[in-house]
């Protein structure tokens, strides 16, 4: 069965039969509220008891403004599909709800929102649904309007699942572009299940508030695919910075040396082929019209 | 929707130079009662369009609210009860947004705003 990003466009995937079994799966739930209180840790808002006003971006049936409800925060949600804000009304979520596409742009006014957080959704946006979609206009104007609206030292957390290299590069260039800093923080990179990525951009100047925390679960105790256990041990993620010039692994295109040669001729041997012996002459320099 | 949120809401559509505040036309709006929090309320303050909020809670009959504000009001229990009524209290739940430049219609129901624009309004 393909990712659901493979198979139809949002609106179309989640319609009342979908929203419905997203909404009373319990794995389901439980997972998105683990996933939802993480993410909420990762904005680093001050602790100190006041509520604040967050957007939940794809906020479908209310499973992750729950959790934003629940530390008392007011929240806006956004969702394309009319089928999981349905079944977000039957729940009384306390957000208020908004039927709208974010790749047309949030609709804000500047800086008047505290964080924001995105459970399963950006990934949608790197698929051209229709002819006139392109997902790089569509990123662009979602992280242009998501800086834009998010208050001076304000974070947006982003957890989604990238199906591959290029997407998640595609949309951290996008956020980038729009001016956010940040980087990601992995949770149990070892464990393919329990794995979770979580996009952290951060808006103004580098401060105490850009600091990433660790990513759970990196050391090697906790290598078991069971589920996620509080108790790990952290380990260092590294900030991600556009000037930072990536590292790339030198490749060699002068051609394979002696060593390699040798190296090869030796497995040949092992193989049990008939290979010439190793002389003064292999793997020699030959003038370039040999 | 809350008063709250049309006081965030801007106009997207292609071509708007200021798109707030959307207009707000309600047929049915219920209130429902939310914990009171001063320091939310003193926090959000600074962030509030006040003429939009006034504007807002008079079309839903609100008409407690002062025309305009001024942070030394924060201090006062009284303006904060209404502040706090009129923003968090008052759920719009049919009606519409409409763009004050183009007069495009965002309609409201069951308390949700559609915004979403068309192939051209992109």
């Amino acid at each position: 069965m393909p990712r659901p990003e493979l198979q139809a466009p949002p609106e179309i995937f989640y319609n009342d039969v979908e929203a419905r079994k997203y909404t009373t799966s319990s794995r389901i739930v439980e997972i998105q509220a683990r996933i939802s209180e993480r993410a909420l840790e990762l904005l680093n808002l001050p602790n100190d008891g006041v509520p604040r006003l967050l957007l939940d971006i794809g906020c479908g049936s209310g499973l992750s403004g729950e959790t934003m409800s629940e530390h008392g925060h007011h929240w806006i949600g956004y969702d394309i599909s009319p089928s999981m804000l349905n079944v977000a009304l039957d729940r009384e979520v306390d957000g208020d709800l908004l039927l709208a596409d974010i790749g047309q742009g949030l609709g804000l006014r500047p800086g008047v929102i505290d964080g924001a957080i995105s459970i399963s959704a950006v990934q949608w946006l790197c698929y051209a649904d229709k002819s006139s979609h392109e997902p790089r206009m569509r990123l662009k104007a979602f992280f242009g309007s998501l800086y834009r609206c998010l208050a001076r030292g304000a974070r947006a957390v982003l957890q989604l699942y990238a199906e591959n290299m290029d997407q998640s590069a595609m949309i951290l260039t996008s956020a980038m572009r729009a001016g956010f800093g940040g980087g990601v923080v992995v949770d149990y990179p070892h464990s393919s299940k329990a794995k979770k990525a979580y996009i952290v951009l951060t808006c103004g100047p580098p401060s105490t508030q850009s600091w990433l925390p660790k990513g759970k679960g990196e050391d090697d105790e906790m290598c078991t695919d069971s589920d996620e256990d509080s108790d790990d041990e952290d380990q260092t993620v590294g900030m991600y910075d556009r000037s930072r010039p990536r590292k790339k692994m030198k490749v060699n295109k002068k051609g394979k040396g002696r060593e390699w040669v040798l190296k090869k001729k030796d497995q040949m041997r092992k193989k049990g082929n008939v290979v010439p012996p190793d002389t003064k002459y292999t793997a020699r320099k030959r003038k370039t019209r040999f | 929707m809350r008063l709250l949120t049309h006081n965030m809401l801007s106009s997207n559509v292609k071509g708007v130079v200021n798109g707030f505040p959307l207009r707000l036309e309600a047929s049915t709006w219920v209130e429902k009662e939310v914990d009171f929090n001063a320091d939310f309320l003193r926090s959000v303050f600074p962030k509030i369009d006040w003429p939009a909020l006034f504007g807002a809670s008079q079309t839903v009959g609100y008409v407690a609210l002062p025309e305009s504000a001024d942070a030394s009001m924060l201090e006062s229990e009284d303006f904060l009860k209404k502040f706090h009524h009129a923003l968090l209290e008052i759920h719009v739940e049919e009606g519409a947004l409409v763009c004050p430049e183009t007069g495009r219609r965002f309609p409201i129901n069951k308390g949700i705003p559609n915004m979403l624009l068309n192939e051209d309004e992109v």
